[in-house]
């Protein structure tokens, strides 16, 4: 049996691909790329939160953020470890990140204007990622699957304060119901553009499925979240920002309105309202601990 | 030059009286980094009662492409397993 026959025997017998087996040279790229793209996706998405960190309305508030932050870069670093299994180091993926050659999540790319906005974004942008890595769970990639693991478990607890955080605007004094409704309208839509082009748009989603890095598609997951999502908006009196929005009785699920997709493409290659910011800001950072880096690397070198 | 530090497998025993199990790799310079690098990303939720790290260039692991002759002097012995063996008709607990 060939390498190839091989590694398509594991994939069909669900056996997960290790670091060490074989496997196509165009599985490893795609492999890279997403599980990176992963990656910075977790790191890049701290900044949106951090932003109101030293604003957060109650100690309370403000530890529960803390912690989920955390768990963003620990989901970064989980990540990250993964992808090196791919023979790549994690400063070459941080430069691709640096440079723009990768790309992380578009939804990171919105400001958070209001505190309501720490709410949606845990119930929806934390709510559609869970979604997604539970799908991944499956994936064939051994490393790529166990971090997927470790994740979920984390998870709940970022959707749920999320949704705890609005449902209480939601229900507060007029105003408050005002400020989550915004943080909804404008929440909503990139969060579904969360999932990726839509299937029949998607070039290179047809490897991925036959290789089991994907088990399911960009539209059935969409289709998936926002099946589970409107029922929650409802109880808490909120409307979701999509006209078209309707039980469909003979599919089983929700019809839903057309997906700006000028925006979501203008927003991956750059033009969204933050992604110069938050660059720039991953930047910063990583220059500004540097001298951290070089002098942990010296007192290391002179204990040996 | 990567300057993240060295990669360290991080072991991890989840009770008192289980085997520690490997739950994936952190970044970090020297061993006493590794450990506190390791409980920040590996324990925040009381994951563990306690932490090994060693050095991945310190493991070594068999290849799998030779997985098939590496293990080969286990599949002829079948005699080591338990159902190998015929029990007496009616015998019982054992
Ligand atoms: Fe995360
Ligand atoms: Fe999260």
């Amino acid at each position: 049996m060939s390498d190839l026959d091989k590694f398509l025997k594991k994939i069909e017998n669900n056996v997960k691909i290790e670091p060490k087996d074989w496997m196509p040279d165009g599985y490893r790229k795609h492999l890279q790329g997403q599980m990176s793209q992963h990656a910075h996706s977790e790191v890049i998405g701290m900044q949106p939160e951090g932003n109101w960190i030293s604003r957060a309305p109650s100690l309370r508030a403000k530890v529960i953020l803390l912690a989920k932050i955390q768990d963003e870069a620990g989901h970064g670093q989980y990540l990250y470890s993964a992808a090196e299994t791919l023979g790549k180091s994690r400063d070459e993926y941080i430069n691709e990140l640096q440079t723009r050659k990768a790309k992380y999540s578009s939804i990171f790319n919105y400001p958070t204007l209001t505190w309501a906005d720490m709410g949606a974004v845990g119930w929806l942008v934390d709510g559609a990622a869970i979604v997604n890595q539970v799908s991944l769970q499956k994936t064939s990639y051994g490393p790529y699957s166990r971090a997927m693991v470790r994740i979920c478990k984390e998870e709940s607890f970022h959707q749920r304060q999320g949704y705890e955080i609005i449902s209480h605007m939601a229900l507060g004094t007029p105003e408050q119901k005002e400020m989550a409704q915004d943080a909804l309208n404008r929440t909503w839509w990139p969060s579904i553009m969360m999932f990726g082009p839509h299937d029949a748009d998607s070039a290179r989603s047809g490897d991925a499925m036959k290789w089991g890095i994907k088990v399911e598609s960009n539209d059935e997951l969409r289709q998936r979240f926002i099946d589970k999502t409107v029922q929650q908006a409802e109880l808490i009196g909120l409307t979701i920002p999509d006209p078209d929005l309707k039980w469909n009785e003979e599919r089983g699920s929700y019809d839903f309105g057309e997906i700006n997709w000028d925006e979501f493409w203008a927003v991956v290659n750059g033009d969204g309202p933050c992604n110069d910011q938050r660059i720039d800001h991953h930047i910063k950072a990583h220059e500004e601990g540097r001298w951290v880096r070089e002098a942990a690397n010296a007192y290391a070198q002179k204990n040996n | 030059m990567d300057n993240q530090g060295d990669v360290w497998e991080v072991f991890i025993q989840s009770k008192p009286g289980l085997a520690h199990k490997h739950v994936g790799n952190i970044h970090a310079m020297g061993k006493e980094m590794a450990l506190q690098n390791a409980r920040d990303m590996y324990t925040r939720r009381q994951e563990g009662t306690c932490i090994w790290v060693v050095k991945m260039e310190d493991v070594t692991s068999s290849v799998p492409e030779e997985d098939g002759s590496f293990f080969e002097p286990a599949n002829d012995k079948i005699y080591r397993q338990a159902t190998h063996y015929v029990m007496p008709e009616g015998s019982k607990n054992i």
